[in-house]
């Protein structure tokens, strides 16, 4: 970003303009709106994961006091389309997917009826008096026997196989013909629940004078939710609004477009009045998104001086029962980051996405990168045990080296700028690695598990350019300058937590000169801020910020003419400084920027061919992807007589490209390795044979507390983007996805002795104490 | 409308009646009944602690009380926090060491904190994370918001404190 004076703000640990109305009650989620006349809608759910319905009797349901209106899938079919899917996949089969289940439900937790009432209360007592009778169906569970035949989940379809996706690079037979190294291992990454803290929620209401949908709803993307609730409810888009008020976490959980939001649409417009659902929490589990669920087998070729040939990799994509928003794109992530940080030339891949009777997968923090890291990481470990070379030399002989950038991938990717070696050369200036491989072999000899893992990561974010996403990957921005001087920023980025509202306000007061609480950044409505597409993959900084710096630009532009002309001089040499514009090099000759602003808005001396305003609309188009990367590092023991692991030491080296604010930076690092923790060592969506989701509410699905979770190091290099002018990377994710691979690589290692070679993720106290104790 | 019955609570130092069902639970009392939304509702099952608010000093999950039990209580809410205006030394430490991301847990995290430097104004990084390891926080890791309980501890034992997020990666 061309600042001409040095920046203050931008590369500060500048704290929150966010946090104010968080810390003293003073925000306001979907939840808490209760808009005159509200009436409060609450949705039936199958607790069969596979039944055809035979019967729907709502008529005690209907008869209850302050009950104003129940529906079923029936009901609602021709008032409200089919939820959307947003995909370039050839061949992909796409069954119905309605907001209320019609004739079959496919999964615990899939809609059946929908009750709206006066009060919450009523509204929740009249579903139990909702009686509905099912025939039940055998529930397609397991992903492996799902893809070989039936059942189907699906049965008009024939297959629960949604799509093969095929890739092939290089010469992967020749890579393995004379491969003195040959492993094979299958790596899982099991489901998970993304568990934002707010549950998802949504409230509604028909403006019947404009005949407008206004729609608030806990949304990642308030713009895409706007264009399909006008799709699904057959309202033109513009007579459509979605707010996004403050929005309790996401996490890719809340980049989708859910039956309620639809439904709540529709019921206010019917009833005519203002209608608000909220999710229970066995709701947010059952009927919000799920993540992960990827099985991989995988066959990898290497050489004896440990660089990797060559990999074959069979991909199941457990889909769920039906698509969401990006559910089949996910894994097709996975496919494109599998070569990792390594100059991999040969690989194969057979991606199959495979519909089950479950709670759809999607979009979760990551989004089929973690798959990818995880599997890539892993072989490099596998390959460095097969050889006996350390793990960490192993990965320097596979690496594009630091003169390869911008360097192509054999999946087609050209990886923008780089230099993994650098950041594993810091991470040893902060670990004393040779140390604590010598405490662990002393450790060993005492019987004692002591684990090192170190994985790496190269992440694909600034999604991205508009050719490579399923509904356009730019991003759009509105600054203006207003008359008093208050700068205003409508960006179509989001947030949810991410302190957009601070790194804007930085970006703004560096380019201006202006102080921080000069500038307001409005999102989250799309009557105020027209176009947009969100937060979700790492994008906010690397895309919406990069619309910011192209208005900024205008405005300086413009800006600097109006003062020029003021002060007779050169409108090029015009610097901005601390609230003045003055000639380069003669600060006295100066105009405030009020005054600037002001003769902008007077307009009755303007230079020739300057309109009045100061103001300025643009749209950034992202030229390639970013790539951020890392190295992480762990140390975990194990009890050798509970095989409880615990992280003594993280340590993350990660490049995410320019900074703007360090702090916040550093909290979106904390938050993705502890996700990363997580699934690691505690989560796991379980469902049991008959496709029962037992993990069903926080007292069964083990969100890490505060006790369980160590401390990190943080340690970063910087290796700015060409993509955009702020050369910023984005950093939403990565700890998500460095994580896994580091702590079970450590898990791995610490009971390597033991002939150990993999751990499947969560690594439980169980697990390993099965582990080690068969092995004694 | 089933049976009702009255409540009469103190909530950050103000009166408060009304009618109620019995069976209305705490964190509905406040939020529907009194308008005090920044309690907030994150599971149902008493598990993830973003509801929490004292009741006379000590902290409790208003999602697993009925608003009947509370009546005769003294309660502080996220809305009573705050000296003379101004931020308390525990929302100023989680605004100055980045204690929170998204924001949601937050009210129930400081209540949870403010409690526990009643009880002990010293507090060790392992009694800060046992505290509020009853609440739940999906955004930080939690790293940040063991430092705003440090942060708030000191300030209120010396009367200044200095933020460390200055440290951390540069």
């Amino acid at each position: 970003m061309a600042t001409t004076t040095v920046p203050k703000q931008i590369g500060a640990r500048v704290r929150r303009k966010e946090d104010p109305r968080l810390i003293t009650g003073a925000s306001t989620y979907t939840d808490d709106l209760k808009l005159p006349g509200m009436a409060y809608c609450t949705v039936l759910r199958s607790p069969h994961a596979h039944a055809r319905i035979a019967s729907i009797d709502t008529s005690g349901a209907e008869a209850t006091k302050g009950v104003l209106r129940v529906v079923t899938g029936r009901d609602v079919q021709e008032a409200i389309g089919g939820l959307p899917v947003a995909h370039k996949i050839e061949g992909l089969l796409e069954p119905p997917h309605r907001v209320l289940a019609i004739d079959e439900v496919r999964y615990v937790g899939d809609g059946v009826a929908a009750v709206v009432a006066e009060d919450p209360s009523t509204a929740r007592d009249a579903l139990e008096r909702i009686e509905v009778e099912y025939e039940e169906l055998e529930a397609v569970v397991d992903v492996e026997k799902a893809a070989a035949g039936g059942p189907f989940v699906h049965e008009e379809l024939g297959t629960n196989v949604a799509f093969t996706f095929p890739f092939e690079a290089g010469d992967v037979d020749g890579a393995f013909q004379d491969a003195p190294v040959v492993l094979r291992q299958r790596i899982v990454n099991q489901r998970q629940i993304p568990f934002a803290v707010e549950p998802r929620a949504v409230a509604a209401r028909f403006d019947r004078g404009h005949r407008k949908l206004e729609i608030w709803s806990s949304t990642q993307i308030p713009h895409l939710l706007r264009t399909q609730l006008s799709v699904m409810l057959g309202i033109p888009e513009h007579s459509v609004r979605v707010i996004a008020p403050e929005v309790g976490g996401g996490f890719g959980s809340k980049l989708n477009v859910y039956a309620e939001e639809a439904l709540v649409g529709h019921l206010a417009r019917e009833l005519g009045r203002p209608v608000k659902w909220t999710a229970t929490r066995t709701e947010g589990f059952q009927a919000t998104i799920h993540g992960r669920d990827q099985l991989a087998d995988v066959e990898i070729a290497a050489s004896e001086d440990g660089v990797l040939h060559g990999m074959r990799v069979k991909l199941l994509q457990d889909l769920g029962a039906y698509h969401q928003l990006l559910t089949p794109v996910i894994p097709t992530l996975t496919v494109l980051m599998l070569p990792g940080a390594y100059r991999l030339r040969n690989l194969q891949v057979e991606l199959k996405g495979v519909f089950t009777d479950k709670t759809p997968t999607d979009a979760y923090r990551g989004a089929g990168r973690p798959e990818a890291n995880f599997i890539i990481e892993r072989v490099l470990d596998l390959i460095a045990d097969a050889t006996g070379i350390d793990p960490i030399e192993v990965r320097r002989r596979n690496f594009f080296p630091a003169d390869a950038f911008p360097a192509d991938t054999c999946t087609g990717l050209t990886y923008d700028s780089g230099n993994y070696q650098a950041a594993v050369d810091l991470l040893l200036e902060t670990v004393d690695y040779d140390a604590l491989r010598r405490e662990q072999a002393q450790r060993r000899e005492r019987g004692e598990l002591m684990g090192i893992g170190v994985a790496c990561y190269v992440e694909i974010c600034g999604l991205g350019p508009s050719a490579a996403l399923p509904a356009g990957g730019w991003e759009a921005c509105t600054l203006e300058v207003r008359r008093t001087g208050r700068v205003v920023v409508k960006t179509g980025v989001s947030p949810h937590g991410q302190g957009e509202e601070t790194t804007f306000s930085q970006i703004v007061a560096d380019a201006l000169g202006v102080g921080l609480n000069d500038v307001e950044i409005a999102h989250g409505d799309t009557d105020y801020v027209p176009e947009g597409i969100g937060t979700f993959g790492s994008r906010a900084q690397a895309v919406g910020g990069a619309a910011l710096s192209m208005a900024l630009e205008d405005v300086r532009d413009k800006s600097r003419k109006i003062a020029g002309h003021l002060l007779e001089a050169d409108p090029e040499d015009v610097v901005f400084d601390e609230g003045k514009l003055h000639i380069r090099g003669a600060p006295d000759r100066a105009v405030g920027f009020q005054d600037v602003v002001t003769a902008a808005y007077m307009a009755d001396d303007l230079p020739e061919g300057v309109e009045p305003g100061l103001a300025s609309t643009r749209f950034f188009e992202p030229s390639n992807f970013t790539f951020p990367f890392g190295v992480h590092l762990c140390v975990v023991d194990i009890d050798p007589d509970t095989g409880e692991p615990s992280i003594r030491r993280y340590v993350a080296v990660d490049d995410c490209g320019n900074v703007i604010n360090p702090m916040i930076v550093d909290g979106q690092i904390h938050g993705g390795v502890a996700q990363a923790i997580a699934q690691s060592l505690y989560e796991q969506a379980v469902y049991d044979a008959d496709g029962q989701l037992v993990t069903g509410s926080l007292m069964d699905y083990a969100v890490p507390r505060a006790s369980y979770l160590p401390s990190y190091e943080l340690r970063r290099t910087t290796t700015p983007t060409p993509v955009n002018p702020l050369g910023a990377k984005g950093v939403g994710e990565a700890g998500t996805i460095a994580g896994n691979p580091c702590v079970m690589n450590a898990v791995v290692d610490a009971v390597s002795h033991l002939g150990i070679r993999h751990v499947d993720m969560p690594a439980t106290p169980e697990k390993l104490w099965r582990i080690i104790t068969e092995r004694d | 409308m089933a049976e009702t019955v009255t409540v009469k609570v103190t909530v950050n130092g103000v009166e408060h009646e009304a009618r109620v069902e019995p069976r209305m639970l705490l964190v509905h009392f406040l939020r529907d009944e009194l308008d005090m939304t920044g309690t907030h509702i994150g599971c149902d099952t008493t598990n993830c602690g973003a509801c929490t608010v004292l009741v006379d000093g000590v902290p409790m999950k208003s999602c697993t009380m009925f608003a009947v039990q509370a009546d005769g209580h003294d309660l502080t809410t996220v809305e009573g926090l705050g000296d003379n205006g101004g931020l308390e030394p525990i929302q100023e430490g989680f605004h100055q060491e980045h204690g929170l991301q998204c924001g949601f847990c937050t009210p129930g995290m400081m209540l949870v904190s403010k409690a526990l430097l009643a009880e002990n104004p010293d507090p060790s990084e392992a009694e800060i994370r046992r505290a509020i390891s009853g609440n739940l926080c999906r955004c930080t890791g939690y790293q940040n918001i063991v430092k705003s309980v440090q942060y708030a501890a000191k300030k209120i034992r010396t009367g200044s404190a200095e933020s460390t997020v200055g440290g951390g990666a540069s």
